[in-house]
């Protein structure tokens, strides 16, 4: 049942040797230490644990590591280059979007996949692309705020560099 | 007047040092026992102390729930940490603060007067005498007791507390660290415990080969009574073989609830001790038109995101504990006895969770890690629960009827008031009534029997009672209290205990009063409140929402109000819902105003209120945990639909400036207003009430269909 198969985290070709049908969310959290991706039920109810998968937003929890063999994932950590924080995670630390932060994670990952298609969400958008993921703490305005922030702030830099 | 009386978590660790250090680093370590839950209270702590100090927030090392060096403050919950946990630490600053400065005038021979402090740093009329903290450090004794009487600074010379200081840890958050979840230590070893379905359920049958079978990896299996612990150095391998355990587990005995479980009939029916209390003026009853309501709530979870997590490490005869639980020290206290263990040999280290929103796992993961830790010594030993033992094993927030009763005057006002609570207790956290109260421990063999159940005391803001008294003028004034001792489960706190169902009946109740006396909710209720206090937060809400302008609204629109005091001393909120409702409610705009006396985080406030807010209308609209055959059979999120981004409307909060007041804890407040104002807008949407909570779609038909 072990084997080995090839794809890209965040940028990074790996090879993980492991049992395939364990969950990708195992693979990412367990043989490759990206612990930023959350657990949450492992049934694909909650959101914590969703990720990219060739830049669709997907729940990591149950899916077969195995299928993702040469596909790119991209995590919380890809997110950001190591020093500078992504727009959105800035948009996001401005409107103090977060409580117990628990369900962040999945959820930047699915508003970053929405902002990649769609330069200027609407509410009603944010909310739809934003629905499969539950937070307990009540935190979804803000982060529909910090949404349409982070909108703002990359529509800005792209004028900025159009000019310059 | 922010009182220099000494609070409780003061009167507990009344030693300076207990609380303060000057670090060589040029930070001020600042000690607490309340622990972040994503309430923001770090943050909030900070901004106190670096305001009494004069340093900057970002000299200030706030170590939480750390029972080898912070102080012990019990639990975090109550909405106490800044009422009790915060003004100790500004009381103990403020001391500190004095101390420096009069050794320091000693020093210069100058009146104390002269001397300021800024960012630690001291200065003689404004001029840096080249001394600060850190180098007088050495000078000043801080192991004695605070006297608690050093002056304390004036809110209006306040330039940190009150004013906005981003979260401290959402930074580590947003890149997705931070959590216990996410620590990794060599040679960690995974484990998860099988849970019995109900109490002093003994297995009678386990096939532990198809268990190991199941995990397709090495799992140890450890058997203690009704304990049973699959461990492994793979988490997936534990995960697989507990999901076959729990399903191939056959249980026996013990005491299933039956199959009633939760509603009015068989609370009523349970065996009860009974408590009258009587407020106001007796003698003989008024005469008059009297009216009757009764209201119930069944059995919900808090449902955090993530599922409590604990590691524990056996070493050198010593036991190391990491946990989110909320109670580090007192958590310490009850590992220590559950395990046979001197508290001197347990220390306890707070790591941050998922929210917390009232007891969960996070003390049984604790005990469980801990108990396996002592059979693998040298092993950190890391346990995660199932979603599935989320909902299944974890305490329970309990069903409650409410009765009220009211004898009308002729101008319609209730000369005479009661309220009967039918309810089993809402707190049986780690310690509560002499008992360990940790599921794992009530497994072992040999557990020692349940201490009888008591709920939370009236005088410390009651469980079931809690705002179970109005707020309103109300002449005379009868509590029926029946304590249900006997329950078989452990029924513990969420968010408010009783007090939002309790004040979800007492304001649909007024409601049902203003709609005999023919006049406006928000009218009629300011008619029985003379205390101006809570009349600016009513009126505050009905001026945001434009309540007495907006009379009409579209076809299938409604509007509700609900109002309370928060324990009947914490924070005021006033709430009002619009909804849209045929079948089924959608939320289309909430107001709230608060009164919390002085803020010390204003963002963080309204971040709190607004959480209570959500989770308060996704309690009365959504939320039960089912039973069948005896055990929970609420398993996944589909099973307990909570609110979604799809379900909330934009909520506007305006938090009333009262710096001048003592802080009043705020983080339960809005909860109880809201789901009342819900199920208010709902009976004026239909023209009927449904006095059964949650307020489902089935509920609502029925409720349509019964008339």
């Amino acid at each position: 049942m072990s084997g080995s198969f090839d794809f890209v985290v965040n940028g990074r070709s790996v090879s993980v040797t492991c049992d395939g049908s364990v969950p990708l969310l195992t693979v990412l959290r367990d043989h490759l230490g990206l612990r930023g991706t959350k657990f949450g039920c492992g049934t694909e109810q909650c959101g914590a644990c969703m990720v990219l998968i060739d830049g669709k937003p997907e729940y990591s929890c149950s899916r077969e590591a195995q299928t993702v063999e040469g596909k790119a994932i991209v995590t919380v950590e890809g997110l950001w280059n190591g020093e500078e924080l992504s727009a959105l995670q800035e948009a996001f630390l401005g409107e103090q979007a977060g409580q117990c932060g628990y369900c962040l994670p999945g959820i930047l990952i699915s508003a970053t996949a929405l902002l990649d298609k769609n330069r200027n969400p609407s509410r009603a958008d944010i909310i739809a692309a934003l629905d499969p993921h539950l937070c307990r703490c009540g935190i979804q305005n803000r982060v529909v705020r910090g949404v349409q922030k982070a909108a703002a702030m990359i529509a800005a830099e792209r004028s900025a560099g159009a000019r310059s | 007047m922010i009182s220099n009386t000494l609070p409780l978590s003061l009167i507990d660790n009344p030693i300076l040092s207990q609380w303060i250090a000057f670090e060589e680093n040029g930070r001020v370590r600042v000690g607490s026992g309340k622990v972040e839950i994503g309430q923001g209270i770090l943050t909030a702590l900070t901004q106190i102390a670096a305001e009494e100090l004069d340093v900057r927030p970002d000299q200030i090392n706030l170590v939480s729930g750390q029972t080898d060096v912070s102080p012990a403050e019990g639990f975090t919950s109550g909405s106490y940490s800044i009422a009790v946990g915060g003004a100790s630490i500004r009381l103990v600053c403020a001391e500190v603060r004095s101390l420096f400065l009069e050794r320091l005038a000693e020093t210069l021979r100058c009146p104390a007067g002269e001397l300021s402090i800024e960012n630690g740093k001291f200065l003689r009329s404004g001029k840096d005498t080249g001394r600060d903290y850190w180098s007088m450090a050495g000078e000043i004794k801080l192991e004695r007791r605070a006297s608690g009487t050093a002056p304390v600074k004036a809110p209006s010379s306040y330039r940190i507390v009150g004013k906005h200081l981003p979260r401290l840890d959402l930074p580590a958050k947003i890149r997705g660290s931070g959590f216990i979840h996410d620590i990794v230590v060599e040679n960690m070893l995974h484990a998860r415990v099988l849970r019995q379905p109900w109490r002093g359920a003994h297995l009678a049958a386990l096939d532990e080969n198809a268990v190991r079978k199941a995990a397709k990896h090495p799992v140890e299996i450890l058997r203690e009574g009704e304990f049973v612990a699959l461990t492994s150095d793979s988490e997936i391998a534990v995960m697989r073989s507990s999901e076959a355990a729990r399903t191939l587990a056959r249980w026996e005995g013990g005491s299933p609830p039956p199959s009633n479980v939760g509603t009015r009939e068989w609370l009523k029916a349970e065996k009860s001790r009974d408590k009258v209390t009587d407020i106001g003026h007796r003698g003989p009853a008024p005469i008059g038109r009297t009216v009757e309501a009764e209201y119930s709530r069944p059995f919900l979870t808090y449902g955090s995101i993530g599922p409590c997590c604990a590691l524990a490490e056996w070493k050198d005869n010593a036991l190391k504990v990491w946990s989110h639980s909320q109670g580090p020290a007192v958590l310490r206290d009850w590992l220590a006895r559950a395990l046979g263990l001197p508290a001197a040999q347990v220390t306890v280290l707070h790591r941050q969770g998922s929210g917390a929103y009232g007891h969960n796992t996070a003390d049984d993961a604790a005990f469980d890690a801990s108990y396996i830790a002592m059979r693998h010594p040298g092993r950190t030993v890391r346990v995660q629960w199932s979603r599935e033992d989320e909902f299944g094993a974890s305490p329970i927030s309990t069903a409650m009827a409410i009765k009220l009763r009211a004898v009308l005057d002729k101008d319609n006002r209730p000369a005479d008031w009661s309220i009967e609570i039918w309810s089993p207790p809402h707190a049986q956290r780690p310690g509560m009534n002499g008992n360990s109260n940790l599921t794992g421990a009530a497994a072992l063999p040999n557990a020692p029997p349940l201490n009888p159940l008591g709920d939370v005391p009236d005088e410390r803001g009651g469980g079931a009672t809690r705002n179970a008294v109005a707020i309103y003028d109300l002449p005379r004034h009868r509590m029926i209290h029946h304590m249900l001792p006997e329950v078989p489960m452990r029924t513990s706190s969420l968010r408010g205990l009783g007090a939002w169902a309790n004040v979800f009946a007492i304001e649909s109740f007024i409601d049902e009063l203003a709609e005999i006396a023919g006049e406006d909710p928000v009218s009629y209720r300011l008619s029985l409140l003379s205390d101006p206090r809570p009349r600016r937060v009513v009126e505050t809400a009905a001026r945001m929402s434009g309540w007495f302008e907006q009379r009409r609204l579209p076809e299938g629109r409604a509007r509700g109000f609900g109002f309370a005091r928060y324990k009947n001393i914490a924070s005021f909120a006033a709430v009002v819902v619009e909804i849209e409702a045929e079948e089924d409610i959608r939320l289309k705009k909430i107001w709230c105003a608060a009164d919390a006396g002085l803020v010390i985080a204003p963002d963080g406030a309204k971040n709190q209120l607004e959480g209570g807010i959500i989770q308060g209308a996704s309690f009365v609209m959504r939320e039960q945990v089912k039973f069948e055959d005896g055990r929970v059979s609420t398993d996944t999120w589909e099973d307990y639909p909570i609110l979604r981004f799809s379900d909330i409307p934009e909520i506007e909060i305006e938090v009333i400036d009262n710096p001048n007041e003592p802080t009043l804890g705020l983080g339960e407040a809005s909860v109880g207003p809201t789901g009342a104002a819900i199920g208010n807008a709902l009976a004026r949407a239909l023209g009927r009430r449904v006095r059964d909570l949650p307020l489902t779609r089935e509920r609502i038909t029925a409720t349509l269909l019964a008339d």
